[in-house]
């Protein structure tokens, strides 16, 4: 009875040691070996497959659910296939807001894409982590990107090399309520930052109980506001966003940052002609009727054509003030540290397909993203375009400010305008605090990659 | 024949040795199975990943990266020094302070109303459970819903000459307003606790204290509460543990805005794992998290153990 | 005991006839704090784009074009199916396995039992969002991730099950057990036969809680699944929403998140007497 008892805690005792000690090894000894694992796995088949060069390869296209994008790739593919018999692409896609997470999920796991599409300012983050590799230089060489596209996706330009390329970009510009505008009687569209003040007042419309009927600007911090802001207000006040290094944020350099700040919060502070969460949203309230102008990007032309076709609206070229300039962004495809052999050469070979003159006139068409060369986007058709005119015009002064991480630097700007709306924090301060708390993510993020 | 008879004996003991024997065999690898494979289960799936947890929370650890050095208690410090962290663990006491209390009020009251009539006592008790079966995600957009600026409760508000409010994109209204959206969930549930605990009380106490002449409040004071009790801190054990653990209303309600005025610990712990890939940081969070949540319900054990020796 | 409450019912002064109106108004309102939000949803689901923003709760044209139009724009049928593989799987397992430690744990004595009783009541502290980092971890390189069986191995045996059924399983009386084993039943026949009929409800209970707890568990599917076919509901829902939220399509909203609560309210009305049965015991032990 005695040793029955003690065998049993004896064995309690085994399984307990065991299954921590087995399982702590275990996963300890997967992670090591797991960065040599992978390129082993590649090297295999790669030997193999050099012997025939015409070997079938499948890769793998990556990005964010987007309907219409979705569809005009699933087209693309088919005709590149065409092109191309041995390759096989497949595209895989994961809703925006988790984008992030599912690719970071997915690639330690090992099923990684062989081309990644990437918002712009996400690519720091990803190539800072090691996980992508540069443009390869055949296809793709600096001078030719630099002498061909529009100088802002020198954004993709990261330690001297190119790590993503996009088909298009897209910049911001204001939208008008052609019905809205007749009914206030306003003839002349607003070109000066005071014009924008005194049209947007004149627009907008409180009922009895002092509640918006109608935005005059739509006002939203979350939206597109931050890029105005940086890429838009600053330059045009005469200051600049960030140093040569990209180490330094320069809004509080010159007083141009915080004038710029204040011109922002006064819409909603002192004019009073637009709020955040009405009609859940800017491009909302806008496309519904209930803001009269707003800032938005060239790809609300594709989601206003599918769903509110009927909307009588126009476009025009962001107000400016000492100078012009206008934000622009974009989405860019990049390769995969991993991806290698022929893998890697079918993977160039739709990037480059990808980038085709072709293919950026059909983004044009179906998306409502610009061409990112400037010899596509500055064709006549879509130069005299009365839609797509304003927005490439733009291009020459447009700017795409360096991110380290898009979410947590919007977060930091939506807070600084919601610490003056909501909690009455006088507007100097919350403009030093944000200048303040935005360098520190900055140092944060150059002492990691220093340190590498 | 007494021969005989202790021969039979013998044998019948024998025999029954026997089959005791193989019944022990026979108990104990039931034992082994039946426990062992919990056990194990227990092991892997729960203390091991607590020290693997451990062992994360002291490296530096990009998700994207393959390189995980060590660094000691940086990460600790890094957050401890981040405000948005401080500022999310001051979030979640809030959300104890005024959920677990509130769910037990409301869920007392409930029951007590409904302890004191008969008719229809089933029709209200299905009603009031029903927001506990339903999903957090799918009723916390459609308290988004109405909520929002132009949503009903505003237009309501309106309507009745009363200013319209700024609800869940308000940093002094976003956190009350959810943990209001998890009392009202969780309202049903505590409601059929605390009636099994009423009905278990012997109704000639109360017979005896109206015969005493005692108020209703002096019953409920000096009867009903002190018979509750185990029931009571039984509630808030459980309930001290999941609001500590308020994520999915967060998430879809607010996403810890306006002003990060409702960020939780596992919000921020969800954020630095999977938005900002900082697995090293977020491992320090939960262990943070576990230190919390191990010290408050030893504590309330103890509470629990003085009160019912008293 | 209700004999006694009878007798009292039926002697009623005026200040107790107040009384109880004033009791039913009350709940009265609660049961309109409790139900408005689902008929809002389901109302709001039922209405023509224009209408969205219209305050009547019984919309002046019914539509359900948003229920087809939500089907063809989201795999819902999927959602819906991979819920109910996985809740059905869970809480076949958790039955098993809990049923079988709680009786051992409750019926058996032996050296460790309180070691083991301790080890497995403990990690009821443990909660999930502590474990989610290294479940992540190793289901990753595990390769489980985007699986089933990433989702359902944190849940397939429970120590709150164990706990609640070693609860009910003491109740048995040994002799009857032991009178089985004269009779040469051996452990698992005992179990099966004559241990889990006595605590019938107590099962029933457990079955209810991991099923719903299952069917609306949210932060570790979220994080697990990758691809959109494989989702749950909840999760779908929040994919779903977060991207018609943009253009402030609350109607597909609703519709949405009525198909993915309906199910279980309807489960619930069925099973109510058995369900609320069950929890009020659950809340005695």
């Amino acid at each position: 009875m005695k040793t029955n008892k003690w065998t049993s805690t004896l064995s309690g005792l085994i399984i307990l040691t065991l299954a921590i000690t087995g399982c702590g090894s275990n996963n300890s000894s997967n992670n090591q070996t797991e960065s040599t694992k992978q390129p082993a796995a590649t090297d295999a088949p790669k030997a193999a497959e050099t012997a025939d060069t015409e070997k079938d390869v499948t890769i793998e296209y990556w990005q964010y659910e987007f309907p219409a994008k979705v569809e005009l790739i699933n087209e693309l593919i088919t005709e590149f296939q065409t092109l191309h018999p041995h390759i096989t692409v497949k595209q895989t896609n994961f809703p925006y807001d988790q984008y992030n997470q599912k690719v970071a999920t997915l690639v330690p796991a090992g099923k990684g894409p062989d081309i990644i599409n990437l918002y712009y300012g996400w690519l720091p983050k990803y190539v800072s982590s090691g996980y992508l590799q540069p443009l390869p230089e055949d296809n793709f060489n600096a001078a030719d990107i630099e002498s061909n596209y529009y100088p802002l996706v020198d954004a993709a330009k990261i330690d001297g090399s190119y790590y993503a390329i996009p088909t298009a970009v897209r910049t911001l510009a204001l939208f008008y309520n052609k019905d809205l505008l007749s009914k206030a009687q306003i003839t002349e569209l607003p070109t000066t930052w005071d014009q924008l003040v005194e049209t947007s007042k004149k627009l907008t419309e409180v009922d009895a109980k002092g509640q918006f009927v109608i935005e005059g600007l739509a006002w939203e911090p979350g939206a597109q506001l931050h890029h105005w802001y940086r890429d838009g207000l600053v330059h045009q006040a005469g200051g600049q966003d960030l140093s040569e290094d990209r180490r330094k944020i320069l809004w509080a350099e010159t007083p141009a940052g915080l004038e710029a700040f204040q011109y922002l919060l006064d819409f909603a502070i002192k004019h009073k002609v637009g709020i955040n969460g009405f009609y859940e949203n800017d491009s909302n309230a806008f496309m519904t009727g209930h803001a009269a102008l707003n800032i938005d990007g060239s790809f609300r032309l594709g989601s206003i054509k599918k769903d509110f076709a009927d909307l009588n609206f126009g476009v025009a070229p962001l107000p400016s003030y000492k100078s012009k300039s206008a934000p622009s962004s974009f989405w860019a495809n990049a390769i995969p540290k991993n991806v290698e052999g022929d893998k890697l050469k079918a993977a160039s070979e739709f990037l480059k397909f990808l980038t085709s003159k072709e293919v950026q006139e059909k983004w044009v068409d179906q998306i409502g993203e610009l061409p990112a060369q400037k010899a596509v986007a500055t064709q006549d058709k879509y130069v005299n375009d009365e839609k797509l005119g304003p927005f490439i015009n733009q291009l020459d002064d447009s700017r795409a400010h360096f991110f380290i991480d898009e979410t947590q630097e919007k977060t930091l700007f939506v807070d600084a305008t919601n610490e003056v709306l909501l909690n009455n924090v006088p507007v100097e301060k919350a403009f030093t605090d944000l200048v303040a708390k935005t360098q520190k993510l900055y140092d944060d993020y150059w002492a990691a990659v220093d340190k590498k | 024949m007494l021969e005989h008879a202790l021969r039979l004996t013998a044998r019948k003991s024998r025999e029954l040795l026997h089959t005791r024997l193989s019944y022990r065999a026979q108990r104990y690898l039931f034992i082994y199975i039946a426990l062992g494979i919990p056990l194990l289960y227990f092991l892997s799936t729960r203390m091991a990943p607590i020290l693997y947890a451990f062992n994360v929370s002291v490296r530096e650890w990009d998700l994207l990266s393959s390189d995980k050095p060590y660094v000691g208690l940086a990460n600790f410090s890094t957050l401890f020094a981040d405000e948005i962290f401080r500022k999310s663990i001051v979030n979640t006491f809030k959300f104890v302070i005024i959920g677990v209390p509130g769910q037990l009020i409301v869920g007392l009251a409930v029951a007590l109303l409904l302890h004191n009539v008969y008719r229809f006592r089933g029709f209200f008790r299905t009603v009031y459970f029903i927001p506990y079966v339903t999903s957090i995600i799918a009723v916390s957009w459609v308290f988004r819903w109405i909520l929002m600026r132009n949503g009903w409760l505003n237009e309501m508000l309106l309507n009745l000459g009363l200013e319209p409010q700024l609800f869940l994109q308000s940093p002094r209204q976003a956190l009350l307003l959810i943990t209001l959206t998890m009392i009202w969930q969780s309202t049903g549930f505590q409601m059929l606790i605390f009636m099994t605990g009423l009905e278990a009380i012997p109704r000639m106490y109360y017979e005896a204290a109206a015969i005493d002449g005692a108020s209703a409040w002096r019953k409920f004071r000096h009867i009903t509460l002190p018979l509750l009790n185990p029931v009571l801190v039984f509630s808030a054990v459980i309930g001290v543990i999941s609001y500590l653990q308020s994520f999915g209303q967060v998430l879809s309600m607010t996403n810890g805005g306006p002003l990060n005025s409702t960020t939780t610990m596992v919000l921020h712990i969800y954020n630095l794992a999977f938005q900002q890939f900082k697995m090293g940081s977020a491992a320090a969070a939960t262990v943070v998290l576990f230190a919390v949540i191990l010290v408050l319900t030893l504590l309330q054990l103890k509470v629990l153990n003085r009160k019912v020796e008293y | 005991m209700s004999s006694s409450r009878a007798t009292r019912t039926s002697g009623k002064s005026p200040s107790d006839k107040l009384r109880t109106s004033l009791i039913y108004l009350l709940l009265a309102i609660g049961v309109g704090i409790m139900l408005f939000p689902f008929l809002w949803m389901v109302a709001t689901s039922f209405k023509l784009p224009q209408d969205v923003y219209n305050l009547r709760l019984i919309p002046e044209t019914i539509t359900f074009d948003n229920y087809t139009a939500i089907f063809k724009k989201a795999p819902f049928g999927d959602w819906i199916k991979n819920t109910l593989i996985i809740s059905l799987i869970a809480t076949a397992t958790v039955v098993v396995f809990d049923t079988a430690a709680g009786y051992v744990l409750a019926k058996f004595s032996f050296y460790g039992k309180q070691v083991i009783f301790l080890i497995i009541i403990s990690t009821l502290m443990v909660p999930t969002e502590m474990l989610i980092i290294p479940w992540y971890l190793i289901a990753n390189d595990f390769g489980w991730s985007d699986t089933y069986w990433g989702v359902l191995f944190p849940g397939i045996i429970t120590a709150f099950g164990i706990f609640l059924m070693r609860q009910f399983m003491d109740s048995i009386p040994s002799d009857l057990l032991d009178a089985a084993r004269i009779d040469g039943l051996n452990e698992w026949r005992i179990l099966l036969h004559i241990a889990i009929p006595l605590v019938k409800p107590a099962i029933v209970t457990l079955i209810i809680l991991t099923f719903i707890g299952n069917w609306n568990q949210f932060i570790w599917p979220l994080i697990v699944l990758q691809t959109e076919s494989k989702f749950t509901l909840p999760v779908g829902i929040v994919y779903f929403s977060s991207e018609l939220k943009d253009t402030s399509n609350w109607i597909l909203i609703m519709s949405g998140t009525t198909i993915s609560i309906a199910p279980l309210i309807a489960l619930f009305l069925i099973f109510q007497k058995q369900i609320i049965r069950g929890i009020a015991l659950s809340g005695m032990k």
